[in-house]
């Protein structure tokens, strides 16, 4: 593996609300290497989401990353200012939300928003700076950039917002892209125009990039690796091949089961019982452990380090073997 | 074989917008502002029959909301006839059509906005059946233990309100309210689409369960394949307002006759395809204010010829045993 381009060792980012600490995430560590694509999935409030604005440095009181470091190329971005942060921001690291009507401003043309982008970390003009917008529009396959790039969001449909906003993502040639959900509202056959295009964009550029999801099917045809997040921290990563299909942890398991289209039709899903427990209150232990068919006692008592097992890492004692004394 | 429990006989539904006081004013100077009419479902028939999963699957736009809410009474049909059991909704008295309407209850994506914050779960439950005088108010309690235990919750839950369970719970809470009314047919809108994965295994389990125990019929909306392919004896598929391909759920998804079908299965992200290159449909779904000419899909359709565009084509019987609207089966594109 190529030195990896963004390294995140020990991320713990916890929110400290009147109702006590929500440790969102929890010790995550991963690499990515240049050109890569992982697939960061879990359920909501895993903390899939938090680790993604964690690394942007996009955590607001009363969170904070309390512990950790989040290396872009060899530089920890967790000591940086505010001046610095915005420096890389949007330049070397970009990121595109689920919903991007949060990333574009409804009252502003998608021109002036481009431009604007373009202009913060590239020492051109603005006419200059419009040529290179509209580039970006056509390369993320808008019909007529030259015309299209003066209409308001509104006026575009969801699908080619969201290009809009990958556009925006792109216009620097970052070096990662954090994406956040970014096809989970669009319709199947818009969802497939998007994932294409990311695909392809990647490829060409060279941009890494961490794809978080709930979705376990895009992740199998897009990413080169994934990790599984469950209660803040990653339960299992490995090259996509190996997690999906010999997955050594229960709940990685568990959710490959839960898939409907992967299961025999009218067949009962393989359920996992239970609910995801509350961040302010893991218990003891493994966070799964009380979800678990496979606990055992050890579980109970001490949280499972990730360790590697065969092609993958797994944080399980059960599938490690530490507690075959028990 | 006995009546279907519901029948849309060329069913459709529009949503008009009328011109207001300024845009009529301005037409009498010489402006020309139209009266907005959004055909969402246009002549759809089809139907459910006792204990039957009927999949109804579309993207955005395409009607099928609009179609579940005709099927459960909500919204009354522009032309066409709903039937329930065989007797034409329409023509149906009063008091008879409220009782044939207590038979398709409707669950809802959302069970936090389909459930009053203020009222305890028990009240949310019970207060159908007793307005219906199924049950005297004084017995309700019974019902609703009964209820929630047939959705996998504890009777005790009854006290709480909606905003002290989770998504799955209150999913689970949603589909009691709709069971309280002893229900023929239950009308599921985009029932999981909101849940995690996990949780979502675990509600369309009960939901079969609750087929398997009571003989429940389920008209299963969704845009998820996947839950559709899982869940549903037949699916049908619309797309902008028309029913496109009706087959049973097996050989739909082994061999889709519709050039729409066929892209909509290519499309699916699938667990088991690994680092592949997405293949795609080109093209937006287009506007249901403005629909194509001829079958609204052609403009997406790479097998489209120039007959697409000028005919719109029939709902026929396909080779594969269902229905299919598409003139590559009645003769050709050209």
């Amino acid at each position: 593996m190529d030195a990896p381009v963004l390294n995140v060792e020990g991320l713990k980012t916890h929110f400290f609300t009147r109702a006590g600490v929500v440790k969102s995430v929890d010790g995550v560590s991963l690499q990515l290497a240049p050109g890569e694509i992982l697939g960061l999935v879990g359920e909501s409030g895993s903390g899939k989401s938090v680790t993604g604005f964690s690394i942007l440095g996009l955590i607001d009181p009363p969170g904070r990353i309390v512990e950790g470091t989040v290396r872009l190329e060899g530089r920890d971005l967790t000591t940086l200012d505010d001046k610095a942060m915005s420096r890389v921001r949007g330049k070397d690291l970009a990121m595109i939300f689920q919903d991007p009507m949060m990333t574009l401003n409804p009252v502003l043309k998608i021109s002036t928003q481009l431009i604007e982008t373009v202009l913060a970390h590239a020492p051109v003009s603005k006419a200059e700076a419009r040529q290179r917008a509209i580039a970006a529009l056509a390369m993320v396959g808008i019909p007529s950039p030259e015309e299209r790039i003066d209409a308001y969001p509104h006026q575009f449909s969801g699908g080619m917002r969201q290009r809009v906003a990958i556009a925006t993502a792109l216009l620097h040639r970052p070096k990662v892209i954090i994406a956040d959900e970014p096809t989970t509202a669009l319709d199947v056959t818009i969802q497939s125009q998007i994932l294409a295009k990311m695909q392809e964009l990647c490829r060409e550029i060279g941009t890494a990039m961490i794809w978080i999801t709930h979705d376990l099917s895009v992740v199998a045809g897009l990413a080169d690796r994934v990790a599984v997040m469950y209660a803040g921290r990653i339960v299992e990563t490995g090259p996509v091949g190996a997690v999906l299909d010999f997955p050594h942890h229960p709940y990685t398991q568990g959710l490959i089961g839960s898939v409907p289209s992967h299961a025999e039709p009218g067949a009962r899903l393989a359920q996992i019982p239970g609910a995801t427990p509350s961040l302010s209150a893991l218990p003891d232990g493994c966070a799964f452990a009380p979800r678990c068919a496979k606990a055992i006692g050890l579980c109970r008592r001490e949280a499972p380090q990730i360790e590697p097992l065969g092609m993958a890492s797994v944080a399980c004692h059960v599938a490690q073997g530490t507690g075959g004394l028990e | 074989m006995s009546a279907p429990l519901v029948a849309l006989d060329q069913v459709s539904r529009r949503f008009d917008q009328p011109l207001d006081l300024a845009a009529k004013i301005a037409n009498m100077f010489g402006a020309h502002y139209k009266a907005l009419s959004l055909r969402a479902v246009d002549q759809v028939s089809l139907s459910v029959n006792p204990g039957e999963i009927v999949g109804l699957v579309g993207e955005s736009g395409c009607g099928k909301s609009t179609v579940g809410r005709m099927v459960a009474g909500i919204l009354p049909p522009s032309d066409g006839v709903v039937s329930w059991n065989g007797q034409d909704a329409a023509a149906m008295p009063e008091s008879d059509r409220r009782t044939a309407k207590l038979g398709v209850q409707m669950i809802f994506q959302d069970p936090m906005a389909s459930l009053n914050p203020r009222k305890r779960a028990g009240d949310i439950i019970a207060v159908a059946p007793v307005y219906h005088g199924l049950v005297p108010k004084a017995k309700s309690a019974d019902l609703v233990a009964e209820a929630l235990k047939r959705v996998g919750l504890d009777p005790s839950y009854a006290r709480r309100y909606p905003h002290q369970f989770s998504g799955g719970q209150r999913a689970r809470i949603g589909i009691a309210r709709a069971l309280a009314v002893q229900p023929k047919l239950l009308v599921c809108d985009e029932s999981v689409a909101a849940l995690d994965v996990s949780v979502q295994a675990q509600v369309l389990n009960l939901f079969m369960d609750l087929a398997d125990d009571l003989g429940l019929a389920y008209l299963f909306i969704s845009h998820d394949l996947g839950v559709v392919r899982h869940i549903a004896q037949r699916v049908v598929i619309m797309y902008l307002g028309r029913i496109v391909e009706t087959a049973p759920t097996r050989v739909l998804f082994t061999a889709p006759a519709h050039p729409y079908t066929q892209a909509l299965l290519e499309n699916v992200p699938r667990l088991d395809a690994r680092k592949r290159s997405f293949t795609t449909v080109s093209g937006e779904i287009p506007s249901p204010l403005n629909p194509p000419t001829g079958c609204h899909f052609h403009p997406r359709c790479p097998k489209a010829g120039p007959r697409c565009a000028r005919e719109v084509p029939k709902l026929d019987p396909a080779n594969h045993g269902g229905l299919v609207a598409c003139h590559l089966n009645d003769g050709g594109v050209s």
